[in-house]
């Protein structure tokens, strides 16, 4: 599979496995110079050299974007089954559960910033690549239902390597199933905000998250359709070097802005201010 | 006989070789007569491989594992959405174009005339010949397919006519053209609006269901399979490559899938498997059609009752219903019940 200027890039890939950096230091997946971890803590986990979006668990996203304190999850019980009798699925979920400490690879609940209150979906990579699966699914679909009943704004951090394999078809059902809560949600007149954060690709791509009102995303993503291995459509063409990236989708026009993390929550809080206020051009 | 025959098709065709060569002989008056003069009764022996062959069929199509289906619902002479339309609606009219950019013929559709109803039908196109794959590049839509989809629903539903959808795409075009015509969000738009139009809507997989590109114009009401056809988060091969580096374990990542028309229905995932004549829906094209054609319109029969915001409200309920997951104690820290 030639992939042009693809792997001219440095692997994110190869990054994913010090995102959370332990010890003193850690070597960065964007620049490889060495950085002392409390320095990169300090900066929200974005590297200062060279502004490489390190991945933020779910603790350090909540912390980074939600008023302190503000965070109730809701749903945490939904958990997922193997439907399919997936070969070394259910091994997989017990690892990743024992790794992550969560049932799936997505938290949502409701909270607030700067006193705004809101429902929050936060995907998580490090569970199963953040895959797609029923729980995926249902999360998202009770959170946008919550969001519509009580007439609060949806925000949604993406981080998907799309729909998950193992579930099969109800997997590929789970873009319907998002979508049409998205479009409840829509009809609803609810906002709904997705930020696009590393990497958000595939059949997540394809449903909830491309239907945002407003959609952000973070510097360096890889953001876009189908992935590396499963398709190889692209033989002899030379790719940009920003392919699938999400400064190549803000190009095409897929995309509202690229906001570096340290801006993420005022941007956030200001687009909730344009949705939540009265003012007195409302009817 | 067999055209085009599978792997596991061959013992079949060969039988049909035999059974022709026998043919032969018996219309040769000189080659029959020197049969007959050896005690060879050729009627007798055509009728008896005839009945081997129809018992060999009937044993291999009876154990086809998944990744022949697939097989199957790849095949080159399988008839692709043209083909139906031709056999099951009359006066028919393509529309074409996405009113942006672009008219994809991976897509193709138009209104036709269906018994008493006017309808719009669409659906995935492939093609048999080179030139036929590339204009259809080979049933794998662009964004401007996937635009020109919606756009005809929305006519559909501005004239209150349900629409009847093919399914029939490996998957959507994932190039970089694509991507930058952005394939993710018009496949998006497109599944959320489907879910909210107020018309009928059938869907039928009549071969490949090939992920997001399926899914983007198969948010049915009514979601039907044709017996050999099949519907996947995920090519075989695009599974086997992610789970194992190996492209080439695709039959064994297709029976790990679980992608056939018989699971899905078994998922509760699609409402009905429909029959195929024996040997696939490419052995008798116009079987099949009649066929289709019946379920259709029992699906559209039992839809037209049902008010606009009846048909949104079920809908909605039916995707949004599907998955399986369990509920466990959060307070426990074994959450996993798997």
């Amino acid at each position: 599979m030639a992939r042009g200027g693809w792997f001219s890039r440095p692997s994110r890939n190869s990054g994913s496995q010090i995102n959370v950096p332990e010890g003193l230091w850690s070597k960065c997946p964007g620049c490889s110079e060495i950085t002392f971890n409390k320095d990169l803590e300090r900066n929200l986990n974005v590297c200062p050299k060279c502004s490489y979006h390190h991945r933020l668990n779910l603790q350090l996203r909540l912390s980074l974007t939600v008023d302190e304190g503000s965070f109730e999850e809701i749903n945490a019980a939904v958990a997922s089954v193997d439907p399919l009798s997936f070969p070394d699925y259910s091994v997989k979920m017990k690892r990743d559960t024992a790794k992550t400490g969560m049932n799936d690879g997505i938290t949502t609940g409701r909270a607030k910033i700067e006193g705004r209150p809101l429902i929050i979906g936060v995907a998580d990579f490090g569970f199963m690549g953040g895959s797609m699966g029923s729980v995926a699914g249902e999360k998202i679909v009770r959170a946008m239902e919550t969001g519509a009943a009580e007439a609060k704004p949806v925000v949604l951090f993406t981080a998907s390597g799309g729909a998950r394999m193992q579930e099969g078809l109800f997997s590929l059902m789970q873009m319907a199933k998002t979508s049409a809560g998205a479009a409840r949600l829509d009809r609803a007149g609810v906002p709904y905000i997705v930020v696009l954060t590393h990497p958000t690709t595939a059949g997540v791509y394809a449903s909830y998250a491309s239907l945002g009102d407003v959609i952000l995303a973070e510097p360096g993503a890889t953001v876009g359709f189908a992935g590396l291995r499963v398709g190889n459509q692209n033989m002899g063409v030379k790719l940009p070097d920003d392919f699938q990236t999400s400064e190549f989708q803000f190009r095409c026009g897929m995309v509202d802005r690229v906001v570096p993390r340290k801006e993420l929550r005022t941007t956030l809080s200001r687009l909730l201010a344009f949705f939540g206020e009265e003012t007195e051009n409302a009817q | 006989m067999l055209s085009n025959p599978l792997d596991f098709e061959k013992p079949i065709a060969e039988l049909d070789d035999l059974i022709n060569e026998l043919k032969k002989v018996s219309a040769d008056p000189a080659e029959r007569t020197e049969a007959v003069t050896n005690g060879i009764d050729i009627e007798a022996e055509i009728s008896r491989f005839e009945s081997a062959r129809e018992q060999m069929a009937r044993q291999v199509y009876a154990n086809l594992t998944p990744w022949n289906e697939v097989q199957m619902a790849r095949h080159v002479d399988r008839p692709y959405t043209l083909d139906y339309i031709g056999m099951i609606f009359e006066e028919f009219l393509e529309l074409h174009g996405d009113r942006t950019n672009a008219d994809d013929p991976a897509i193709v559709g138009g209104v036709a005339r269906f018994g008493s109803r006017q309808v719009v039908v669409m659906g995935h196109q492939k093609a048999r010949d080179l030139k036929g794959r590339q204009l259809r590049n080979f049933g794998s839509a662009r964004p401007a397919g996937f635009r020109k989809a919606l756009r005809l629903m929305k006519l559909a539903e501005k004239f209150h006519r349900p629409i009847i959808v093919f399914v029939d795409t490996p998957a959507a075009e994932a190039n970089l053209t694509a991507e930058e015509d952005g394939i993710s969000e018009t496949i998006a738009v497109c599944l959320r609006e489907m879910v909210m139009l107020t018309v009928p809507i059938v869907v039928a997989v009549i071969g490949e269901g090939g992920s997001g590109g399926a899914l983007g114009i198969a948010v049915g009401d009514r979601v039907l399979m044709l017996e050999h056809s099949v519907y996947s988060v995920i090519p075989p091969e695009g599974c086997a490559a992610i789970l194992w580096n190996d492209r080439n374990r695709a039959a064994e990542a297709a029976g790990a899938l679980k992608l056939t028309a018989k699971h899905a229905l078994e998922f509760g995932l699609v409402d009905s498997v429909l029959e195929e004549p024996l040997g696939g829906a490419h052995r008798n094209p116009t079987g099949m059609a009649a066929q289709l054609k019946q379920a259709i319109l029992e699906s559209l029969a039992e839809l037209a009752p049902l008010s606009s915001e009846e048909l949104i409200n079920q809908r909605y309920e039916r995707f949004r219903n599907m998955g399986r997951w369990i509920e466990v104690d959060s307070t426990t820290d074994s959450a996993i019940q798997a």
